[in-house]
């Protein structure tokens, strides 16, 4: 069979040059980056992070800049509705509510973050080492983790807010429900690092760590952890809503950030009294609150979509 | 010249507890993943071990280089005993001794670039640092027919065979005198296999290493292999020189074995002559008294219950495990 | 008339990162009664061609281009409901990995009659008496004991034979195999394989057999369809394909596998084939073998190569069978038209 619409000169042989030339290698994407593209692909959760970093920087920029003081208020002015001086009015002692709410996201988002970072580090530990060591230690150590988690939470946080408080001392509130909340929230974590460490370490890759004589906090440090950062990020965004609306929680019983600080919480239970006549007072903490913590879920929410592997082709 | 033994396995057993409860008690019933297990692998030799899933053939590999912490028996590498030796004892030792891995995916950590991945063990031994680590490293890639380039990459941008090359270089890291391939192609393609077989044959050449081969391929194991080793349900049914295993099989479970692999070949497929064995592998947990086999061995006669068969010299090393030979 | 004819068949996934072209035109015929084997390297289509076939790809996989004729009526256009009509009736898969085939939830026997209750409207108890008949057939002993047991009480080999039962209880006229013995041991491997070639003598079903072993192929297909890189590269009768193959890629298959019958001492290095697949996230414009292929012109490098008619059943799309070929095949001159 003959091919008149190819030039027989093409049928000569191919260098191996040319041969090379026609591999193409798949452009090399490092696993977070590859994480980033998915991420910034899912418009909602990609919002919500554009949210989250907004709130943070006014949270920071506007209770500084703003001509009204988060402390300070002219009673003339007191139980004003939302208006073009005051957007989001001011309450009963004159004190503006946008600078007060933003100064409030201050403590509440700040409560968050640290507490989920101390419940990180504590579930991390916990969680992997009782997974790595396996066997007895193991089932100890999850039999207490089911001990703590059959102690409603909110009991023992209140218990520990009217002991460890010491009314007056700089800070002691925030440093108390910071302990409070790390009693606990590291419970999950801990479950979930565990229930991947148990999984991973059956992986070929750490046979060959310890067939090349790796330590056990090497094979930990360097083979196990490393691999559970995605699930670990998740934990940890999941983690914040939920102190932040501990937090409110409990500020808004009077167990709290005490005057002249203040929290979303601490703000709503203020509007309280007044709630009749000035609803706004209360509305725009509380739709504060409903906006970070919406934003957090829904990012990690996203968060763990880019994550999973399974999203890979 | 008297060969010397790199590897003797004496009585091996590794059980593992079946799980019970809340696993406070002691366990009662155990997985015999391998049992009574003994051979010499000497120096220079490739030993194929071959056998179906659940065999023991993976735990014995894993066991011999102590991954795994013996239930019985002895273990002598090189001469020296190391069946109780701890960690810190082994540490040295496990420069000698490594292991390639069968699955190119779960046996290269996601997080790390190949350069670290291959460095660990440099590291865990100290052995270079700084300029000198970066090129040995690169020399190694090359060696197994990577560029050095490659240094900085993570594990997802190579191709399975590319993996597994990386996984070669992992264990030539710390310059091993035996390796242990644990099933090194299954997972590849057919064509890949060729390249990892091939590289493993010159490196073997070139370093004079001795390699126990692990697979369920019997061709391959053919290929590779000086001696090969059957095993059933965790015990060694024969063993031999592969040429004489492969022609003159004896237990009759290797022979259902060798005559069920697939030959790509239509004339000799239609022509080969196959013993279907019946049923399928009992659980290694508790196994029956008696010769493992005798449930779906076409000859099984009235011994084949009372003992299990050891391993008996049928002469030139070729060794059996059947009472059709006692 | 035929069974199954694919024309021109192209599907891709579409991923984050672009258009990945899986199956990037193939064309295939199988009469009745026929076992054809796919046979390729992973990621070579073989599996998402006939995924395509039947219907079962993954949400991102689309068939962009071609048709699949079925016995006269193009399946491409039918509704997702049409094609699970079609799967449960005519045609069946059966899967590499029993376990996740099967639903851990029901018994076998719910399972098997599933099928007959749903799409042939039986009564319950005569569904029961075929589906121990079925399983019987597949070589189930104690099947009035084991109709009843769930997955996880089957071995491995067992399972498989359940999933065949279950593929066969509709009596389709066919089967599509995706690797049914890779998973499986060797002994039992060769279990399944005498089971589907009786069953196939006995039952006239026609079988599509999905696989990476050439052994399995040489076994018990009549003809065979090499793959790669998206493409079939040749195809014809097994025989010709295993004895007189004409393309290098089949070739080069042969020859990495060892042959088992030469003694240690006469032992001869593998002939590897250098290189990896190509990534079909970018398919090279020309063949797609022909980066690795120690004959390649440089036409090879710029179109793929047309089918060649090597006889009446035997095409190779390779350029060494053109007679301007300056490049001597591996299989000599004679052939060249």
């Amino acid at each position: 069979m003959n091919n008149p619409e190819f030039d027989t000169a093409l049928f000569a042989a191919a260098s191996d040059a040319e041969k090379k030339t026609e591999s193409i290698v798949r452009p090399s994407v490092g696993y977070w980056r590859d994480v980033w593209t998915r991420l910034s692909r899912n418009r909602v959760s990609f919002a919500a992070l554009m949210i989250i970093v907004a709130i943070m920087l006014c949270a920071i920029i506007i209770p500084e800049v703003s001509v009204d003081k988060y402390n300070t208020g002219e009673l003339q002015i007191s139980n004003n509705s939302p208006n073009a001086r005051h957007w989001f009015g001011t309450d009963n002692i004159g004190r503006d509510v946008f600078v007060r709410v933003f100064y409030g996201a201050r403590y509440s988002i700040l409560i968050g973050l640290v507490a989920a970072l101390i419940n990180l580090v504590i579930g991390v530990l916990y969680g992997s080492v009782s997974a790595f060591f396996g066997g007895r230690a193991d089932i100890i150590m999850m039999r207490i983790v089911d001990v703590l988690y059959s102690i409603p939470l909110t009991i023992y946080v209140i218990i520990l807010m009217t002991f460890l408080n010491r009314p007056g001392a700089e800070g002691s509130e925030i440093g108390t429900m910071i302990i409070a909340f790390s009693i606990s929230y590291w419970i999950s974590m801990a479950r979930i690092v565990r229930g991947e460490i148990l999984q991973l370490k059956q992986q070929e890759f750490v046979l060959a760590a310890k067939a090349l004589g790796a330590s056990d906090w090497r094979v930990l440090i360097k083979h196990l952890i490393p691999n559970c950062l995605g699930s670990i990020t998740v934990t940890t965004m999941m983690l914040v809503p939920q102190a932040i609306f501990l937090e409110a929680f409990l500020s808004f019983i009077g167990l709290g950030l005490s005057a002249p600080r203040a929290s979303l919480g601490t703000l709503c239970n203020d509007a309280l009294a007044g709630l009749n006549q000035y609803p706004y007072q209360m509305f725009f903490p509380a739709l504060m609150i409903s906006v970070i913590i919406l934003a957090f879920n829904l990012f990690g929410d996203g968060l763990r979509d880019a994550l999973d592997p399974k999203m890979k082709d | 010249m008297n060969p010397k033994p790199m590897l003797e396995l004496e009585n091996l057993r590794m059980y593992f507890p079946a799980k019970t409860g809340l696993g406070l008690r002691k366990p009662t019933s155990f997985v015999k993943a391998v049992d009574r297990v003994t051979l010499t692998i000497n120096a220079g030799e490739t030993l194929g071990l071959v056998g179906e899933s659940g065999c023991g053939k993976t735990t014995i590999g894993r066991t011999a280089i102590r991954l795994y912490d013996p239930t019985g028996g002895r273990i002598k590498f090189d001469g020296q005993d190391i069946t109780r030796m701890t960690r810190k004892e082994l540490k040295p030792l496990r420069k000698s001794m490594q292991m390639i891995f069968q699955d190119p995916y779960a046996s290269l950590n996601p997080r790390m670039t190949v350069g670290d991945i291959i460095g660990e063990a440099i590291d865990i031994h100290g052995l270079y640092t700084g300029a000198e680590r970066t090129e040995v490293i690169a020399g190694l890639l090359e060696r197994v027919g990577l560029a050095g380039d490659h240094i900085n990459r993570y594990a997802h941008e190579f191709s399975g065979g590319q993996r597994q090359r990386i996984g070669i270089a992992r264990a030539l890291a710390v310059e091993p005198k035996f390796i242990v391939c644990d099933e090194p192609v299954s997972a590849l393609d057919v064509s890949i296999q060729a390249q990892i077989i091939n590289i493993l044959e010159e490196l073997q050449e070139k370093l004079n290493l001795t390699y126990l081969f692990i697979a369920h391929d019997l061709s391959m194991v053919k290929h590779i292999s000086t001696h090969i080793g059957v095993m059933y349900l965790g015990r060694l049914a024969e063993h031999g020189k592969a040429d004489e295993v492969y022609e003159n099989p004896k237990h009759p479970y290797t022979r259902a074995l060798l005559s069920a692999a697939p030959v790509a070949d239509p004339d000799a497929a239609q022509a080969q002559k196959r013993i279907i064995l019946e049923g399928d592998i009992p659980s290694p947990i508790d196994p029956p008294p008696g010769c493992r086999f005798k449930g779906r061995c076409a000859y099984a006669m009235g011994k084949c219950a009372e003992g299990d068969p050891e391993l008996t010299d049928l002469g030139g090393g070729h060794k059996v495990a059947c009472s059709l030979y006692v | 008339m035929k069974l199954l004819q694919i024309i021109n068949l192209h599907t891709s996934f579409f991923t984050h990162i672009g258009e990945v072209k899986a199956v990037r035109g193939i064309s295939l015929e199988l009469s009745h009664g026929g076992v054809l084997g796919i046979v390729g390297e992973s990621g070579c289509g073989k599996s998402v061609s006939m995924l395509s076939v039947t219907g079962l790809l993954a949400e991102t996989g689309k068939i962009t281009e071609g048709q699949v004729i079925f016995e006269d009526r193009d399946i491409t256009k039918y509704t997702d409901k049409q094609m699970a009509r079609l799967r449960g009736n005519e045609i069946s898969m059966i899967f590499q990995d029993p376990m996740t085939s099967l639903n851990p939830l029901l018994s076998i026997g719910s399972q098997l009659t599933e099928h007959l209750i749903k799409h042939k409207r039986v009564t319950r108890g005569e569904a029961r008496k075929r589906a121990l008949d079925m399983l019987r057939l597949v070589g189930i002993p104690d099947a009035e004991k084991r109709i009843n047991q769930y997955p996880h009480e089957f071995s491995g080999g067992m399972r498989q034979r359940a999933m065949i039962a279950a593929s066969l209880i509709c009596r389709p006229k066919l089967i599509i195999a995706d690797e049914p013995t890779t998973a499986l041991d060797v002994t039992i491997q060769a279990q399944i394989l005498d089971l589907m070639k009786d069953l196939r003598a006995r039952l006239d079903t026609s079988i599509i057999l999905i696989t990476h072993d050439l052994g399995v192929v040489a076994d018990i297909c009549s003809r065979v369809a090499v793959m790669y890189g998206g493409l079939i590269v040749e195809l014809g009768p097994a025989r010709d394909i295993f004895y007189h193959s004409r393309h290098p890629y089949t070739l080069g298959l042969m020859k990495s596998v060892p042959n088992p019958r030469t003694k240690s001492a006469a032992k001869e290095k593998l002939k590897p084939i250098d290189g990896q697949p190509p990534d079909l996230f970018k398919p090279p414009p020309g063949c797609p073998f022909a980066p690795r292929c120690d004959y390649a012109m440089k036409i090879c490098l710029r179109a793929p190569s047309p089918f060649y008619k090597i006889s009446e059943e035997h095409d190779s799309a390779c350029f060494l069978n053109d007679r301007n070929a300056s490049v001597t095949a591996p299989w000599g001159k004679e052939g060249q038209s």
